[in-house]
């Protein structure tokens, strides 16, 4: 058994790269030179074909007749094949049924993908695909929240978690504000759209090059559609060109339609989705409306909550089920509601599947408390954050609404040492008096924090395995479960393999993500990534290091406590070996040097039917404090500074931890400000494309932007090193920039009024807020 | 045939489409795979390369673009360079600083942002860069993974290093020395033309006489100049032209010059290449400028674009009508001139005849007590199209708005004067009680549309704020506070 007791000494640092070093991402100088290779880079085989799709013109309707004759007749169309091509299972759902590969007789949302064609150029393939001549008979189409609450569609039945007596709580409570907002969806916009290059192999096989965060899944659904084992199918991911959730199971669909077209043709075919396709093909972040009813105290100190959150989920369940489970699960953020009932119902729309995004429903769940606790703020006149620290978890106040207990306290401190290095108070006065004289340009600051669940709560995706090599010089390949979508999961897996063997980073590659190497592998996802992989690869280290000290023990007759590893050099009583030396003295002495790994994360469970649980390991936390300018004639705005203090533990990279915190935070503030997708009221999407969907641009960035890890936190868990996941908390930081362009506009009322300001705050959504204030002030005024 | 550089190797062409982007042209035919396809709209950036291109004093100047929305065509004469130069040690300081900052995570965007950088490098000659400069280059490059705050960093820790190839033979030596560019041994100056079996045909003359023949001979060819907006028919719509016939390398329609109390600016002149000589008659425009596309884009696109394709929405032609713009057409009948503003008929519907093309607009220049606002409102601050653009020229004379011309992009199916509106100030003490009469006038003169980017009621409120806000602007008391979100960098 590992033994990781939590006052282990910071892992020794005379070999380079171990870690806690902030060392370059792996693929750094390939990235800046071009000669990272991403799927469409990859050199072409012989005979390689082009994959394009049909689209559903209609959001919800049979389908009464397909005239493909002059898709076929297009020159260079080699084949084009539909739902009866499909040898194998037809329905690809990843957790449940829903989702064909093609569409039937049956359309649900427009984009849906209604037969496939390979060609002799991308081009080509895509000239193609749009002269088919569709007949439509349409049906009602159910395209928005309210429209799918209205009517009870649901992709999946709707989940309670409750503690306490809510209603009582409710109707006792000195004070009671009810609310709704409407949180905006989001479009991954990974720069490498999806792509997949598919060979034939021997057999009937398919080698698959894949862009997905899930290869494990790429490779079971390939095999199910083509009718195959597993084991004939190999999926290979080197690397992604962004994935942020949305290469999840979203990858799949694409690379089961290539190996579709591959298995027609016989031919090596790639299928690579043009932008406006991408986007009007594949799930997004899930646009959410929620309501609170929220009982509190004259100092703003929660006493009960009655809170719904509603996702649009689509036409299928794809993820759905977790991903609200997750809303619910952060409804309450970082603060104890004592006596509170969560419900949350996933919407079944005529709209595209809806699936994961960094953070995975959670933000949309922490939108609705936010908005809360600032209009109890302001009907209090207190300041925002007196009353987020008010109702912070602490001891004593720390069982969340579905049972499990805070254990490590860290967001209290956290939050004051914030508000402290970004002298929160002194700015709050200063920026009060700077909205009383100016006339038109208004400032905004908020301090916001973020509890995260980390952990799966589908349970049997809490597991990793991986592979370790050591070659007789001395260097070592690993292979893990784990994808590399930029996050710098690979350089951290290496880093722990560096410590375990106390050798240079340099002598360790990490070799790409291949189901043949691996099997049977989570996806890279809910932040798990280097939790779950990093302690995989360390169980294999340990296996072969108890080997290799047996040995270096037998071999140079000392107790094995006298086996030390240190500084590429391996200690064997007085003597000293080189790192190579020694390994190839193991080697001709016949030891093993490669072993598997395996991990599976402890302590957790979740009942649905009760809603309780412990479904999350440990929370990671952090905060931002961010100070914005919003101009009330147009509702344009600039962020001008944020802070940020975050607990990662004990890092295994700070610099890749930083990395990820920035670029959470600015994904997270795209969310909540100028990204919107507008949708028409038939279905259709309209923002199709960058020049209409805005994600934030560098000098929407702030440009005083301050990073810090929080230090001496050690998780209390045995999790790798002690480090705590990073990839999806930072994204919620991007909230404080939300909540300080309310607090902004808040000012035009000396913050007695709580605009509505549902994200995207876009500048005309905060000019409508500007708006509802004058008009608050104005009804002040004639009463 | 066209002749220009890749990466310092001569090439020449005769047999490619010219409905190729250059993009594809790398990717799919030279298989030089740094550069990528990351939207294939000009909005990204992932596909960013550097073009070099002699100016007539033999001087060589490098320019980031956007690879995939430009056509192969455009090549001639020029050099491009593309991230395949750099793949040796050591390396540019950009990639250095680039690796230090730890500013790359994916990776995808890099190559795009790694060229942009070295672009803005080639500027800078090891000069510190200010941070508006490390922006604006990187203006026209999204990055979904950092949040830009490393590659800002190590814009700036770049721009400070000297950068000398070490090898004669390096394929970018032009950047660090200019007179050595390959392009400039090649003598491209004749008319140049693309004209593959496959039918389609791209023309390029290199005078003013050539192309009014081109266009007598074929007045249903498309013209083209940088191709930003015309590429996303191919590139989104999936079109292809037949004949492209390009005015960029015509001398007469490049430039700005005085001439007759007018600036006179060549239709095919750049965004970039216009921005100083406008600028310095009418600041505002440099503000407009900042903000038009994205560095990239005012790399390639030109005035009689923005005009020629009728946009509601182009950015250019609201700030041209305000000034009382003449715009010059000329063709195989002559030379035609007429107000900019009445040149739009109706939505992309202009007056341009067939055989005709615009020649070049002529601004009067500014008389004294007249100030010209610019204010362009869109969702996201850098390259973004416009939701309401106003433009107010204005003439105040002790205190009163003795002349005006108020023009707006985004209210109407063209863009279009605020008649109504004008009439309401003209002659009136300029003041918040003329201007809010002004305001209610607006009403009379515009019915915008919602659509993506606002609703018509945003637009309308929009529209009279943008009018207070020339007013407080206009205010000497306040002129040293900010009065607007882009005033904070």
């Amino acid at each position: 058994m590992r033994k990781l007791p939590l006052n282990t000494p910071t892992p020794a640092r005379s070999a380079r790269g171990v870690a806690g070093s902030a060392s370059y991402h792996d693929s750094a100088w390939k990235h800046v030179s071009g000669q990272a290779r991403y799927i469409d880079d990859l050199p072409r085989p012989e005979g390689l074909l082009y994959a394009a799709v049909g689209h559903s013109a209609q959001a919800h309707a049979r389908i009464l007749s397909m005239d493909l004759s002059a898709v076929a007749a297009y020159p260079g169309v080699v084949a084009v094949v539909t739902a009866a091509d499909v040898p194998g299972h037809l329905d690809i759902g990843p957790v449940f049924p829903g989702d064909p590969l093609l569409a039937g007789e049956h359309v649900e949302y427009v984009g849906q993908p209604l037969f496939a064609v390979a060609a002799t150029s991308h081009d080509t393939a895509r000239k193609a695909a749009r002269l088919a001549k569709v007949e439509y008979q349409p049906l009602e189409a159910v395209i928005t929240v309210e429209q799918a609450l209205a009517r009870q569609r649901f992709v999946r039945p709707s989940q309670r978690q409750q503690r306490g007596d809510p209603d009582r709580a409710l109707a006792e409570a000195p004070h009671r504000l009810r609310g709704e907002q409407r949180v905006g969806g989001q479009e991954h916009f990974y720069l490498e759209s999806q792509a997949c290059l598919v060979e034939p192999t021997e057999d009937g096989g398919m080698f698959v090059h894949t862009s997905s965060q899930h290869p494990s899944e790429v490779q079971k659904l390939v095999a199910e559609v083509l009718g195959l084992p597993i084991h004939e199918v190999q999926a290979e991911v080197r690397r992604m060109g962004g994935g942020f959730g949305g290469k999840e199971t979203q990858a799949a669909p694409v690379a089961c339609i290539a190996a579709l077209l591959a298995h027609v043709t016989g031919r090596p075919v790639s299928y690579r989705l043009a932008r406006a396709d991408d986007m009007i093909q594949t799930g997004k972040r899930h646009d959410f409306y929620n309501t609170y009813d929220i009982g509190f105290d004259d100092d703003g100190r929660i006493h009960g909550a009655d809170i719904m959150v509603a996702g649009r989920c689509g036409y299928s369940p794809d993820l759905s089920d977790a991903i609200v489970d997750r809303a619910m699960f952060h409804a309450d953020n970082a603060y104890f509601l004592d006596n509170a009932r969560v419900v949350g119902h996933r919407c079944k729309t005529h709209t595209v599947s809806n699936t994961a995004f960094r953070g995975f429903g959670g933000p949309q769940g922490m939108m609705v408390i936010e908005q809360a606790i600032e209009d109890i703020a302001r009907h209090l006149g207190k300041d925002p954050l007196d009353v987020r620290l008010l109702n912070c978890y602490r001891p004593g106040r720390d069982t969340t609404h579905y049972g499990q207990v805070i254990e490590q306290h860290v967001l209290p401190t956290l939050m004051a040492s914030l508000a402290e290095s970004a002298e929160y108070r002194r700015r709050r006065r200063e920026i009060a008096d700077f909205n009383r004289t100016s006339p038109v340009l208004k400032r905004g600051l908020a301090l916001t924090p973020v509890k995260f669940g980390i952990s799966f709560t589908a349970k049997h995706l809490n597991q990793a395995g991986a592979l370790v090599h050591i070659y007789t010089d001395g260097s070592i390949h690993v292979n893990h479960g784990g994808t590399e979508m930029g996050q710098g999961l690979y350089i951290k897996v290496a880093q722990v393999v560096a410590t375990a063997f106390q050798v240079d980073l340099d002598r360790i590659k990490v070799s790409a993500t291949r189901t043949d190497k691996v099997p049977n592998t989570s996806p890279t996802a809910a932040s798990s990534g280097s939790d779950l992989n990093g302690m995989a690869a360390l169980d294999a280290c340990e296996k072969i290091r108890e080997r290799l000290i047996a040995f270096a023990a037998d071999h140079g007759s000392v107790p094995e406590d006298q086996v030390q590893f240190h500084d590429n050099q391996v200690r064997i009583g007085d003597r000293r070996m080189p790192w190579p030396e020694f390994i190839q003295a193991a080697y001709l002495n016949r030891v093993s040097l490669s072993s598997s790994g395996f991990y599976a994360t402890p302590k957790i469970h979740y009942d649905a039917t009760t809603g309780t649980g412990r479904p999350f390991l440990y929370y990671a936390n952090g905060a931002a404090c961010s100070e914005v300018v919003v101009d009330t004639l147009t509702g344009e705005y600039r962020a001008l500074r944020t802070d940020i203090l975050q607990d990662v533990g004990r890092s295994l990279n700070p610099a890749i931890d930083i990395g990820q915190i920035e670029g959470g935070f600015v994904q997270g503030m795209g969310w909540l400000t100028t990204e919107e997708l507008v949708y028409h009221e038939d279905g259709r999407l309209l923002t199709t494309g960058p020049a209409t969907y805005k994600i934030p641009a560098v000098s929407d960035c702030p440009p005083d932007l301050r990073v810090q890890l929080l230090a001496d936190s050690p998780n209390h868990e045995a999790t790798v090193f002690h480090s705590k996941a990073v990839g999806e908390p930072p994204l919620m930081l991007g909230i404080s920039v939300w909540s300080a362009l309310r607090d902004a506009v808040s000012s035009l009322t000396g913050y007695r009024f709580s605009p509505p300001l549902d994200p995207p705050a876009t500048p005309e959504t905060v000019l409508n807020a500007v708006a509802a204030s004058q008009q608050w002030l104005a009804r002040q005024e004639g009463a | 045939m066209i002749q220009f550089a890749l990466n310092g190797q001569l090439q020449k062409l005769d047999q490619a489409d010219p409905n190729l982007s250059i993009l594809t042209w790398l990717r799919t035919k030279m298989r030089l795979t740094a550069t990528k396809e990351g939207c294939g709209s000009g909005d990204c950036g992932a596909c960013t390369v550097i073009m070099g291109t002699p100016d007539p004093s033999g001087d060589m100047r490098y320019e980031a673009v956007n690879s995939c929305i430009a056509l192969i065509g455009s090549l001639h004469g020029r050099h491009l360079i593309t991230l395949e130069a750099f793949q040796q040690t050591p390396c540019h300081p950009v990639q250095q600083a680039m690796i230090e900052q730890h500013a790359s995570q994916c990776g995808f965007c890099t190559p795009g942002i790694v060229m942009s950088l070295i672009a803005l490098h080639a500027h800078q000659a090891g000069q510190p860069a200010p941070r508006p400069a490390v922006l604006e280059a990187l203006s026209g490059n999204l990055c979904r993974c950092t949040g830009y705050r490393p590659i800002v960093a190590a814009g700036q820790q770049a721009m400070v290093q000297q950068w000398q190839p070490d090898t004669p033979g390096h394929p970018a030596r032009g950047l660090a020395d200019p007179a050595r560019d390959p392009i400039l041994t090649v003598d491209s100056s004749g008319d140049a033309c693309l004209a593959p079996p496959s039918g389609a045909r791209f023309d390029a003359p290199a005078s003013l006489a050539a192309l009014i023949e081109l266009r007598r001979r074929h007045p249903r060819a498309q013209l083209v100049a940088g191709s930003t907006d015309l590429a996303l028919n191919i590139t989104q719509g999936l079109a292809r032209f037949e004949h492209l016939i390009s005015v960029s390398r015509v001398p007469e329609l490049r430039g700005c010059q005085v001439e007759d109390g007018a600036l006179v600016i060549g239709a095919a002149t750049t965004f970039t290449e216009l921005r100083a000589p406008l600028s310095q008659y009418w600041p505002a425009f440099d503000g407009l400028l900042e903000r038009l596309g994205s560095l990239q884009i005012r790399n390639r696109g030109t005035l009689g674009g923005n005009i020629g394709n009728a946009s509601p929405i182009g950015d250019m032609p609201p700030a041209l009508i305000a000034l009382g713009a003449t715009l010059v057409l000329n063709g195989p009948d002559g030379e035609r001139r007429l107000p900019l503003e009445s040149f739009f008929l109706g939505y992309k519907n202009t007056d341009l005849r067939p055989g005709e093309f615009i020649h070049s607009v002529r601004l009067p220049l500014p008389a004294a007590d007249t100030r010209l606002f610019i204010y362009k409102v869109s969702k996201r601050l850098d390259d973004d199209i416009s939701a309401v653009l106003g433009a107010f020229h204005l003439t105040v004379s002790d205190g009163r708005v003795s002349d005006c011309r108020l023009a707006y992009g985004g209210m109407a199916a063209t863009p279009a004067r605020a008649r109504q509106a004008e009439s309401a100030l003209r002659g009136q003490a300029w003041t918040e009680t003329t201007v809010a009469a002004a305001v209610a006038a607006l009403d009379q003169d515009f019915s915008p549309l919602s659509d993506v980017r606002a609703s018509a009621e945003y637009r309308r409120r929009v529209a009279g704020n943008l009018l207070r806000r020339a007013l407080a602007a206009s205010r000497p008391d306040e002129r040293n506070q900010p009065l607007t979100v882009t005033d904070y960098a």
